[in-house]
């Protein structure tokens, strides 16, 4: 991996993708890296778009500014109309979008992208494994898979533990989310 | 051993505030510093703490209740920001003047207008004459350490202190953090013990006395004296710092700066930005370098001047305009601390910049440093007052 | 380096002033001569006070004493800044404001 590496979320007010960000960041920082997590504030409404960002490297990062050319971008597919969502990315990087899409039937949208497109449909495993549309562990265990920022299983290891210890009087939450991640893992797909 | 961990420079804050286990907190919320009191209050309400915290209706209020309760001899804090702190101003001179060690947080945010949320420096410098210490940090670690030595800074010159940060981009980012033990903090920081208080027994007191013209000159003078007297105190407790946690703080800090020809004079969280700059500009063989101000009040005149003294040009970076058709606060201070010490072969502008938020990447600093080797080639300094990235 | 008001005069410095001008010491207000602010001054006719009282509530300078068996006694003329509510309050004629000579 390089020595940094910066991802950029792009989501709805109030669903999500700040702290997705965020558990990113707990995700990378509990494997030993340094990390930054950190969203792009403004007037805060419920669904206009917002940004999030999320510096992750093994030294510590002085930079204090967004990112504008990201090695990965993650979106949830109703943006990719209203947001220039591969602005700056990285051709030798990656786009993961929450959408029941194959990466061929994205591609056309995304103003001649070369770089990888990964498809994952977080809303359909979230309703299945939690009964509500909570997509963001899914979509947190697609950036890890496609990015390799953290190693599979040690994620895997580190989630159980936050799961636990966040929901340690409802086990059924997390072995819903465990499975909801883990399936997440494995039905990424890219193209 | 010290505690790896990840916080935002509000969580940083107030978990130096838990730590440190204060007698009071006068505080009402204002964005970005709203989460450093609404973390702090379930710190009390879980009983991790003892302070006494009194929710009120304003900031001049919160400030006021600071004063009541750092004279009657406790150890007082608030949080704010933005026009909370405009809010304050009145009651920051009291504290100030009454020789009040009490500590404020500050994430420093824009004042209106527009209307802005967003992070520059025009509140903190605002108020840059009402008398207090002002620590400037450049991100979420040197929030949490510049808070640790605050009370010890403030208590040993009875001057109140302002540790301040950038508002969302450190106060809101979360990054890795070193945090010190709770019993280390405690012993570093200590009791506060006040000669005079309200509530000595045996000794009635009055504070706020009326000063006629007569004695407020004496009076102020005074106070003028604390802070002078502060650089030393804050560079005394920057060391004992440094031998507890290995992180070395002073008034200012130099970012390869032995053989700089060109470099940038800035505060608060670029700085950061700035040193990947100047790594890269280094790299391609350039001799440039930073200066970066961590405490503005005191002034650290003279550190600056031998710090820049012997380089080609400088460039005073100001997050916030003086409105005064000439420069901001950093440059003007800065200029007549090197034309006081009668070093003038520096040549130096000013860049007002970052205002209202507008995003300072490592770019940006590029810029200064292109209008900067401009000036080294030809020795033309053309204008003083520049404005960086702004669409023209 | 003394903290007590009576040494914070005109003549302190700055460096022996309290810090923020605070006090230390309770009364102060004691060794201030308010009498010298006067122009008119009270003059008591004890033949015709009957001990009524009501003058000594009404003085804003405490400068009527009452002693211990609830007597009315003179004027306290160190701090009387001579306003004649005493006079005016009085419904025997009993104390009469006289110019004050010094």
């Amino acid at each position: 991996m390089n020595d940094t590496i910066e991802i950029r979320w792009h989501g709805r007010g109030g669903q999500g993708a700040k702290t997705a960000s965020l558990l990113l960041a707990d995700a990378a920082f509990n494997t030993g890296k340094y990390v930054q997590g950190f969203p792009e504030y403004g007037p805060e409404r419920m669904g206009a778009p917002i940004t999030a960002y999320n510096r992750i490297s093994t030294k510590r990062s002085t930079i204090h500014s967004n990112i504008y050319d990201p090695d990965y971008v993650v979106v949830d597919e109703t943006l990719l109309n209203a947001v220039d969502v591969t602005a700056g990315l990285k051709q030798d990087g990656a786009i993961v979008i929450n959408s029941g899409k194959s990466p061929q039937e994205i591609r056309p949208m995304l103003k001649g992208y070369k770089g990888r497109v990964c498809t994952i449909d977080a809303g359909k495993i979230s309703e299945q494994e939690l009964g509500k549309n909570f997509p963001n562990t899914p979509m947190l265990a697609a950036i890890v898979k496609v990015s390799g920022v953290v190693q599979a299983d040690e994620f895997v290891k580190d989630m159980e533990a936050s799961f636990q210890h966040k929901f340690a009087s409802k086990p059924q939450v997390i072995e819903g989310n465990m499975r909801a991640l883990k399936r997440s893992m494995e039905e990424v797909q890219e193209g | 051993m010290s505690i790896r961990e990840r916080l935002s420079g509000n969580e940083a804050i107030a978990y130096a505030m838990k730590q440190i286990n204060p007698d009071v907190m006068g505080a009402y919320p204002i964005t970005p510093s709203t989460e450093i009191p609404q973390y702090f209050s379930t710190y009390v309400d879980n009983g991790e703490v003892d302070t006494e915290f009194i929710a009120v209706e304003s900031e001049h209020s919160a400030m006021s209740t600071c004063i009541g309760a750092q004279a009657a001899g406790a150890r007082a804090i608030s949080a704010t920001s933005s026009c909370g702190l405009i809010y304050m101003a009145e009651m920051l001179y009291v504290a100030a003047s009454n020789r009040l060690p009490i500590t404020l947080a500050v994430c420093c945010r824009a004042l209106t207008g527009p209307i802005n949320i967003h992070n520059d420096h025009s509140d903190a410098m605002s108020v840059g004459d009402a008398g207090w210490v002002m620590l400037f940090a450049e991100n979420n670690q040197e929030a949490y350490d510049n808070y640790l030595q605050a009370m010890r800074i403030g208590e040993a010159v009875s001057l109140p202190v302002m540790i301040c940060q950038d508002g969302f981009i450190t106060s809101h980012a979360i990054e890795n953090i070193e945090l010190v033990e709770t019993e280390k903090v405690k012993e570093f920081v200590g009791t506060y013990k006040p000669e005079h208080y309200l509530l000595k027994k045996g000794e009635p007191m009055a504070v706020g006395a009326f000063g006629m013209p007569a004695y407020s000159m004496e009076s102020k003078r005074q106070q003028a004296q604390a802070m002078i007297d502060a650089k030393d105190v804050i560079r005394k407790v920057s060391d004992e710092f440094a031998r507890m946690t290995g992180r070395q703080y002073g008034l200012i800090e130099k970012y390869r700066m032995d053989d700089a020809e060109e470099a940038i004079v800035i505060i608060g969280s670029s700085a950061g930005t700035a040193r990947e700059c100047i790594d890269a500009l280094r790299a391609q063989g350039k001799k440039v370098g930073m200066v970066k101000v961590r405490s503005f009040r005191p002034f650290p005149a003279e550190d600056l001047v031998d710090a820049l003294k012997n380089v080609k040009v400088f460039a005073a970076m100001d997050k916030d305009d003086s409105c005064n058709a000439h420069c901001g606060p950093l440059y003007a201070e800065l200029c007549a601390a090197m034309y006081a010490a009668g070093v003038n072969g520096p040549k130096g502008i000013n860049y007002i910049y970052g205002l209202g938020g507008r995003d300072v990447t490592v770019d940006s600093i590029g810029r200064v440093f292109a209008g900067l080797e401009e000036i080294a080639a030809t020795g033309e300094v053309g204008e003083t007052y520049r404005f960086l990235d702004v669409r023209e | 380096m003394s903290h007590f008001a009576k040494d914070m005069t005109p003549d302190v410095t700055w460096k022996d002033i309290t810090p923020g001008c605070c006090i230390y010491e309770g009364g102060t207000s004691q060794v201030v001569e308010t009498g010298n602010w006067r122009t008119m001054k009270p003059i008591l006719d004890m033949d015709k006070c009957r001990q009524c009282l009501l003058c000594a509530p009404v003085c804003p300078d405490m400068s009527i004493p009452v002693d211990s068996e609830g007597k009315r006694m003179d004027f306290n003329y160190f701090f009387c800044k001579g306003c004649g509510i005493c006079a005016n309050v009085c419904p025997f004629g009993a104390i009469t404001m006289v110019r004050d000579e010094k």
